[in-house]
């Protein structure tokens, strides 16, 4: 079984269901435009912040804001690539064209997270670009140190939450129990633990707190965070990694 | 060691081996041993819940074993190399996406195991699915979803090919259609294994069968024995002059069964001969009819022990543990 042949397969199944458009376009549009809105909203703002407000201020960070919603796309793409495989029944006839089941997951999550690295990376660049024209006088510029890694970093966070989603999934092999976890995962339990100082120390050490400190270009005033851009998004990559492995491995043993 | 085993006489058989497949304290199949062999269909007999599927399943390193071996070609399924090209399986129709198209679905399909995209449309026009090749698979009736499933079954153009319950919610055209193919399938020189809980449908295609019932095997026949051994003929008799019709019957050399309710069955012989006798003695006959067991009632009896849903309408409720305890 050459594993080519597995990838081109992988790319037909996910290029003919509409599921995909739909959630990548999501999640490209809403962060962008929310960015945008988001931007505009600081501009006005900038001259009412305090001190402290002001030199923390970070454009290119804020260029990202929409990327809190549009995280949530992503990882609903993430869970329906694997999950549909699932809900629809067509997993078992996949791996009985495919019975080599590493070959088949990594494949599949090759595909997928090449196509969502992609759109993340064009996401991430018009983001901030335009995040940037809203900002106007406020703004940041891509050659300023730490910018171009902050943008690249936005198109890899998106892309590690897609993966991890896919990991996600592949454990609990239904979309809906997926989604059911992973929304409010993101969307809430991970602001509230960082919004309590008493958990915040546990709190950025999730994959979301941690992976988005990429995108930050300067550090908030007070920050004590102990790890930089790379080491937070090496913590998400970790989280990844354990994701897919266990989802890995949990296929391995299953019965299809 | 296996592949030196691949020895040309395996090939595009499909060899069980003691398969067992345990859910905790439930034994859903027990210790299966048999052999699948080309250029006939086989039927894969037995009552909803005996262990069909999931011994297909097996076959198709879906499910993992508990104990025992299947075998496709002398391999493991896993070990073959493009594995659509050897063995083709319709498990469900519904186990595809569908918001995908028929095409894509199939495209897909082919292209994992190697197999040109020309083949695509070939099997789309051998199953009758060529001008639905873009539409949405979720908008299919049952029927043409059981196409699809066997234009995935025929793509890599495999040796072997295993249907399970491929006739299920099928019209009659559909019913006819498969049959057909099957048959043509296995003229071809193919292996046919195909699974089904209706005999009638079992005497109409296999050559051989294959009966289990909770999961263990209960026979493994070629259809002719079987029907040999289980379809009896007979003659039923009632006579107002019953003894002296027996006498009679029993001077021509010919074996009477008494049956209840006063009825006389005569096993083989021919009506007319029994007519003729009476007559001759001028004695009375209020029924002289030929009987023939259904191929159906000797399955029933067969599986009787083993099945697990009973329906109990006719049985007094004392009577329906029976199936089940084995001290009884």
């Amino acid at each position: 079984m050459a594993a080519t042949q597995v990838l081109k397969s992988e790319w037909t199944k996910i290029r003919s269901v509409a599921s995909t458009v739909w959630t990548l376009s999501l999640a490209a549009v809403v962060t962008i435009a929310l960015g945008i809105l988001i931007s505009l909203l600081s501009k006005n703002e900038f001259d009412k912040m305090g001190d402290n407000d002001q030199l923390s201020f970070d454009p290119t960070y804020i260029s990202f804001a929409g990327m809190s919603l549009g995280q949530l796309a992503m990882i609903v793409f993430g869970v329906l690539v694997v999950g549909n495989e699932y809900s629809t029944g067509m997993i078992r006839t996949s791996l009985a064209a495919v019975p080599q089941r590493a070959t088949f997951l990594f494949s599949k999550i090759a595909v997928a997270a090449g196509l969502a690295l992609v759109v993340g990376m064009i996401t991430s660049f018009i983001a901030f670009f335009l995040g940037q024209a809203a900002l106007g006088t406020h703004s940041a510029s891509i050659s300023d140190s730490g910018v171009l890694r902050a943008v690249i970093g936005g198109g890899l966070y998106m892309t590690l939450i897609a993966v991890f989603s896919m990991g996600v999934a592949t454990m609990l092999r239904s979309p809906m129990l997926s989604l059911g976890i992973l929304m409010p995962f993101f969307f809430l339990i991970s602001n509230i633990l960082g919004a309590v100082s008493a958990t915040k120390k546990i709190g950025r050490y999730l994959p979301d707190q941690a992976g988005s400190k990429i995108m930050r270009v300067v550090t908030p005033i007070g920050d004590d965070t102990p790890y930089g851009p790379w080491g937070g998004l090496a913590i998400m990559v970790l989280w990844v990694v354990a994701a897919l492995l266990g989802g890995y491995l949990l296929l391995k043993r299953r019965d299809a | 060691m296996a592949r030196a085993q691949t020895a040309s006489y395996r090939v595009r058989m499909i060899e069980l081996e003691g398969l067992t497949k345990r859910y905790g304290e439930k034994v859903a199949v027990n210790h299966l041993t048999f052999t699948v062999r080309p250029g006939i269909v086989t039927g894969f007999l037995g009552p909803n819940g005996a262990g069909k599927s999931t011994t297909m399943r097996m076959m198709l390193g879906l499910d993992r074993p508990t104990a025992g071996d299947v075998r496709i070609d002398g391999q493991h399924y896993d070990h073959l190399k493009d594995p659509l090209k050897y063995i083709g399986a319709l498990l469900d129709a519904k186990a595809m996406h569908g918001g995908r198209s028929a095409f894509n679905h199939l495209l897909c399909l082919a292209q994992s195991n190697g197999i040109p995209k020309a083949r695509v449309d070939e099997v789309l026009d051998t199953v009758g699915l060529t001008s639905v090749a873009r539409k949405k698979a979720k908008g299919f009736s049952l029927g043409m979803g059981q196409r699809l499933g066997i234009a995935g079954a025929l793509l890599g153009d495999p040796r072997i090919l295993m249907f399970d319950e491929p006739v299920n919610g099928l019209d009659p055209e559909g019913i006819h259609w498969i049959r057909n193919l099957m048959k043509s399938l296995a003229g071809q020189g193919r292996t046919v294994f195909v699974s089904s809980h209706l005999m009638s449908e079992m005497a109409l295609t296999a050559e051989h069968l294959v009966v289990i019932g909770q999961g263990r095997l209960l026979a493994d026949t070629s259809m002719a024995d079987f029907i040999a051994q289980n379809s009896r003929s007979y003659v039923r008799i009632r006579s107002p002059q019953r003894e002296r019709l027996l006498d009679v019957l029993h001077e021509a050399g010919i074996t009477v069964v008494e049956s209840g309710s006063g009825t006389l069955e005569v096993d083989g012989a021919k009506s007319e001969q029994i007519g003729e006798l009476a007559a001759q003695h001028q004695l009375v006959l209020h029924e002289l009819s030929p009987q023939q067991a259904s191929l159906e009632d000797a399955f029933m009896q067969l599986t009787a022990e083993s099945v697990e849903y009973h329906a109990h309408t006719d049985a007094p409720p004392q009577q329906w543990g029976g199936g089940w305890n084995k001290e009884t």
